[in-house]
């Protein structure tokens, strides 16, 4: 900012940069609060890694004495954990797919074509916003139930792919993509399936990235349908599975923290790795779910 | 919402009239639609015939089973507005939701703060920070009911440490509420924060050079220049956030299952609890009826407000 008079060379001696008294206070303050937001996430960690008996005992003992993975052996080879993250997985792969599939074809429908009734629908659509799916929980469950789709992939999935929020977020995107694109493309010839493909969804990338990763995290970790729409513990996804896991476990801390780290892992990971495209995606949705 | 789409291209002329190529008329008039209709179909299956059928089943006496239908008109309405389970789990959420809104956005509020312009501490911030956002509630309630345990949990370790008293955070009538609000504020602040952080960077970097060379301290600068630049993202946060809270329902359920003595019970517990452990789908539809009602009016008058200052900037 006030590097007026300071030429651009080498400096000779090691660099010390110089930061002023607030500046170290604010990152101070940025890291401590960063800690106490990760000490609970830290403490189950901690807690996964000691013998049962060690946790329990009073006064706390801060690390463990002895680390031991005992508690995540024990966790996976009572089996379920591992059938309820094949279902998380294939629950979420497949909302994501179908989500994306569905939402970005009806973006452009919405954005771009016109058809009798057009202005109804998306009228519709926005109203759909406001319908919280917590309120739909039983007459979907009727409705799951006499179509027979209780304890299935399709029932936990289906409902999860109607997002209209995600439509929205879409239609607005396309509306500033340049019509000059698609335009060219049709002199070419191109059919607007094939424009979507390959004109709208190059050039919506991150878009669709967020809405990607907003709707995995989301199926991944929805609770309340899964929960009333299954009930064969082998159909129940992780977060669903995990609800019984105390109760099964009686007062096993160790195991229960394992399987509370086991299941929050692959979120953390995917989190850790798409960061950028998290942090912007809710720049400029506003995506909640 | 969507603050900003850029523009990428060099500003294009207006195309006047869409260069439609000619294509048979059925293709031109009804095209459209087809791109409409796989979302259109699941949009009816799964939301729009739920919604209606709710309407319907709250005017019958409807069993789970859903086989004999008496119709009982607006009874099951009248015993709704008598019940007072229903008053109380309503009290019970929106006491949830004054005591959780003003933490999550000045938490999240003073997290962006903190964190924005950090250059090489930014990455782990924003992890920190937005890192249990991410985590199933499962996961999320497993960890708290353990630190809140007594005699060996973490919070009571350090209360103890301190020389305070031990609290029994969960099976206390007026602890439990607050221990549920603690849970949530930190897992879900984060997404605020990230909204509150898009809107800071958002602030270009010589309105702060200005003020300074006009002399305004870092003081100044806050509360002149930021928080009113980030006034309508504030607004947009209390919005979400306030129906968000409304909707509270899997963290209560799994820490305290609306215990002790009902006192955390939220309106979507007692939703529950109404269609599938009394298994009466038409009350259980009546009171999801209400709440709805409650959450279009909160959604409606908050954006009329927020939309009302929307246009008051321009």
């Amino acid at each position: 900012m006030s590097s007026v008079t300071i030429p651009r060379t080498k400096p000779s001696g090691p660099v010390v940069p110089r930061f002023t008294f607030p500046q170290v206070a604010l990152a101070v303050g940025a890291v401590l609060l960063a800690l106490v937001w990760l000490a609970p996430l830290l403490w189950a960690v901690d807690t996964s890694l000691k013998p049962e008996p060690e946790t329990t005992r009073t006064p706390i003992t801060w690390l463990p004495e002895a680390p031991t993975f005992a508690a995540y052996q024990s966790v996976v080879d009572q089996g379920s954990i591992l059938r309820w993250f094949l279902n998380s997985t294939i629950v979420a792969c497949l909302v994501t797919v179908l989500t994306l599939g569905v939402s970005t074809l009806a973006a452009y429908g919405f954005s771009r074509t016109t058809f009798p009734g057009r202005r109804v629908l998306f009228g519709l659509l926005i109203a759909g916003i406001l319908v919280p799916p917590q309120v739909l929980i039983v007459p979907l469950f009727q409705e799951m139930s006499s179509l027979r789709l209780v304890d299935t992939y399709w029932g936990i999935v289906l409902p999860q792919v109607v997002a209209p929020v995600m439509v929205f977020v879409l239609k607005k995107f396309f509306d500033g993509v340049s019509r000059d694109y698609e335009d060219a493309a049709r002199v070419d010839g191109a059919t607007r399936l094939r424009i979507v493909w390959s004109v709208m969804v190059p050039m919506s990338r991150p878009v669709l990235g967020a809405v990607a990763i907003f709707t995995f995290i989301g199926a991944w970790n929805n609770f309340l349908w899964p929960f009333i729409v299954t009930t064969d513990p082998s159909m129940m996804t992780i977060p669903v599975g995990l609800a019984n896991v105390q109760g099964s476990y009686g007062l096993r801390y160790a195991q229960i923290m394992a399987s509370a780290v086991l299941g929050g892992l692959p979120l953390l990971i995917v989190f850790a790795l798409f960061q950028r495209q998290v942090v912007r995606g809710v720049g400029d949705a506003g995506i909640k779910g | 919402m969507a603050v900003q789409t850029p523009p990428r291209t060099t500003s294009s002329p207006p195309t006047t009239t869409a260069p439609q190529r000619p294509g048979p008329p059925w293709t031109e008039k009804w095209g459209g639609l087809f791109f409409v209709a796989p979302f259109g179909v699941l949009f009816a299956f799964f939301l729009l015939w739920p919604t209606l059928s709710g309407l319907w089943n709250s005017f019958f006496n409807t069993s789970l089973a859903g086989v004999q239908q008496e119709f009982l008109g607006l009874r099951n309405w009248q015993e709704m507005f008598g019940d007072p389970a229903v008053w109380a789990s309503l009290r019970n959420t929106l006491v949830f939701t004054a005591m959780s809104t003003p933490p999550l956005v000045v938490i999240a509020l003073v997290m962006a703060l903190l964190a924005n312009r950090q250059g090489l501490l930014g990455w782990f911030l924003r992890f920190a920070y937005f890192a249990p956002f991410v985590l199933p509630a499962t996961v999320v309630t497993l960890i708290w009911v353990w630190i809140y345990q007594p005699g060996f949990g973490l919070v009571n370790g350090l209360l103890t440490a301190g020389g305070f008293a031990e609290i029994d955070w969960l099976n206390t009538e007026n602890r439990a509420m607050l221990a549920v609000v603690i849970t949530t504020v930190w897992w879900t602040v984060g997404f605020n924060f990230l909204l509150y952080l898009a809107a800071l960077q958002g602030i270009p970097e010589q309105v702060y050079e200005a003020a300074a060379i006009d002399g305004a301290s870092g003081r100044q600068q806050l509360f002149r220049i930021t928080l009113p630049l980030l006034s309508r993202t504030t607004g947009l946060i209390v919005v979400l956030q306030l129906v968000a809270s409304l909707k509270i329902f899997d963290q209560i359920y799994l820490m305290t299952d609306g215990g002790p003595n009902y006192a955390t019970r939220p309106i979507i517990q007692y939703i529950y609890e109404s269609g599938f452990t009394s298994y009466r789908i038409g009350y259980a539809s009546a009171v999801s009826y209400m709440f709805f009602l409650v959450i279009v009016i909160v959604s409606i008058a908050q954006f009329r407000l927020f939309g009302g200052r929307k246009e008051a900037d321009r």
